[in-house]
């Protein structure tokens, strides 16, 4: 699902993020994403999300190598990634259905397929009782899941979530990473970055961990470099 | 039997469906931007009302003006010419010019006064009675007055027949006064530009007005955009909304502008009308036609649009995701 080959990425300025990554995430994997502040973790989802583009190497995600995506294809790409942030990044003049079925009015659902959507995600993470509400009365784990709901309300390939439960308490993050499984249970690809350790040991999945923009850990089976 | 109606309801939207969830979108696009107007009603009205003030000075000039030329053409038809013929040409003679002159079809009627009726009148009007009686010969020529056709609302060809009337071995004096109708006409030429100028300048106003707007209302909702950036809308579907806010300024404030005009011509209308009458003329005050209205509108609409259409390629091609 995602392959990256060589990669570096150095930043204007001169700072390298990334050094020579080369890893591959099979279809329907899940994988933690670990590493101290400033290892390259967000780097790497901004890459992997067409946010920055890498200095060398060669990026394939689902088999697109990203670096032939022009600006105007981007968009595209886009759809096909389900990205969880860890502030969730909802937009708070709408409500809660309104936010996640915006994906879907972005891709041109039409409005029966657009409710039918949005509320069977929104059963999925357990808040349909919620869809009227405005984002700022829930809670921080309800607000985590509204975004994970839109996140997943297009059925993306792949959801790549960055640091999400960093604000949340550890019965939360907890049930928010089960959340991840059930997804990755049903097909989706999934990418989590993460410095909670504990439940990332926990949980029992594979980790890539990166120091100083290199990759000290790769628990993937590396993908074979063309 | 049912299949073919489940595939065709399938996950992705067909094309006919989606060409038709395009049109959906753009229309619920077209009303929310409305919404969006009236959720800042302050802010909304005052940049409403820039545009409407900015739109209904040109239109009230131009409506100034083309009263007034209204009013000059019926000027024009009232220019005389008087032709003061030869002292020594008798009666008969100026009978016979008459005669041909009438012929003339740039001559749409004449007027003969003879030297007696020409003292007469004098006398009448001067009231000097007692030193006129006592000249023993009628100083006064002839007079032929002709009153010329009018065609258009050009005075060339006016100046053409002067000239050919001035020719004419009877005629000693020739006399128009054209003058002040040229020199009316050159004043309204130059009103007519420089309403033109006025135009222009409060037109490209009107685009930095709603550009400016729109420039604000971008960067309020830099988040937002940002956010579905990520999720993978199109700059067209980013676009979409502000350009429709720009066009919404556009058709409200030239509705603004247009009550504002009319209502200053029903208020102009009675002491015009009034005017009028003690000048003995049925003027009447002209309004906006149906199209001066739709061209208002439709001017105010692309400048809006225009506008809204250069903030948003500068700011959203500087809004990108990091």
């Amino acid at each position: 699902m995602i392959r990256f080959d060589n990669v570096s990425k150095q930043y204007p300025g001169g700072f390298e993020a990334l050094l020579g990554v080369s890893y591959h995430l099979q279809r329907g994997q899940m994988a933690y994403l670990t590493g101290h502040s400033g290892a390259g973790k967000s780097t790497m989802l901004k890459l992997i999300s067409l946010i920055e583009r890498p200095s060398r190497g060669q990026i394939f995600l689902d088999g697109v190598n990203l670096n032939n995506i022009g600006k105007g294809k981007i968009p595209y790409i886009r759809r096909n990634i389900g990205i969880i942030f860890q502030n969730h990044q909802l937009l708070f003049d709408r409500n809660v259905y309104q936010n996640v079925a915006l994906p879907l009015i972005i891709a041109g659902y039409r409005h029966q397929e657009v409710s039918k959507r949005v509320r069977a995600a929104l059963d999925q993470v357990d808040l349909l009782n919620k869809e009227k509400a405005m984002p700022i009365t829930l809670s921080g784990g309800e607000q985590q899941r509204v975004g994970i709901a839109r996140a997943i309300v297009h059925k993306p390939g792949l959801l790549l979530a960055d640091e999400p439960t960093g604000n949340l308490d550890p019965e939360l993050s907890k049930e928010i990473m089960q959340l991840f499984e059930r997804f990755n249970q049903v097909g989706v690809s999934v990418m989590i970055a993460s410095h909670d350790l504990n439940l990332i040991d926990e949980m029992g999945y594979p980790v890539i961990s990166l120091d100083d923009g290199q990759l000290v850990r790769n628990d993937l089976a590396l993908g074979v470099a063309s | 039997m049912a299949k073919p109606a489940e595939q065709k309801r399938g996950v992705l939207p067909q094309r006919n469906s989606l060409f038709k969830a395009y049109l959906l979108h753009h229309a619920r696009v077209f009303i929310s931007s409305l919404g969006e107007l009236t959720r800042r009603p302050i802010a909304s009205l005052m940049t409403i009302a820039v545009i409407a003030i900015a739109l209904a000075l040109p239109s009230g000039l131009y409506l100034l003006l083309h009263n007034l030329n209204q009013i000059s053409a019926d000027w024009d038809s009232s220019a005389q010419m008087s032709l003061f013929l030869k002292a020594d040409i008798s009666e008969r003679k100026v009978e016979r010019l008459a005669q041909r002159l009438n012929l003339r079809k740039d001559i749409d009627n004449i007027k003969v006064i003879t030297p007696e009726e020409a003292l007469d009148d004098f006398i009448r009007i001067s009231g000097f009675g007692d030193v006129l009686n006592s000249l023993d010969k009628n100083p006064l020529p002839a007079v032929i007055v002709i009153q010329p056709v009018v065609n258009t609302i050009n005075p060339i060809s006016v100046s053409q027949l002067l000239k050919e009337m001035k020719a004419l071995p009877e005629v000693d004096i020739a006399q128009l006064d054209l003058e002040w109708v040229k020199r009316l006409y050159t004043m309204l030429d130059i009103a007519n530009r420089a309403i033109w100028v006025v135009s222009i300048l409060l037109g490209i106003a009107v685009l930095f007005t709603v550009g400016n707007t729109i420039r604000l209302d971008i960067q309020n909702r830099k988040e937002e955009i940002i956010v579905t950036k990520l999720i993978g809308a199109t700059n067209a579907f980013i676009r979409r909304p502000f350009l429709y806010t720009g066009l919404w300024y556009g058709l409200t404030g030239s509705l603004l502008a247009l009550i504002l005009t009319n209502v200053a011509i029903n208020l102009l209308e009675q002491p015009v009308h009034k005017l009028a009458g003690l000048y003995d003329s049925n003027f009447e005050l002209i309004g906006l036609s149906f199209d001066n209205t739709m061209i208002l509108v439709l001017i105010s609409c692309l400048l809006s649009l225009g506008g809204s259409w250069l903030a948003v390629g500068r700011q959203l091609s500087k809004i990108e995701p990091s």
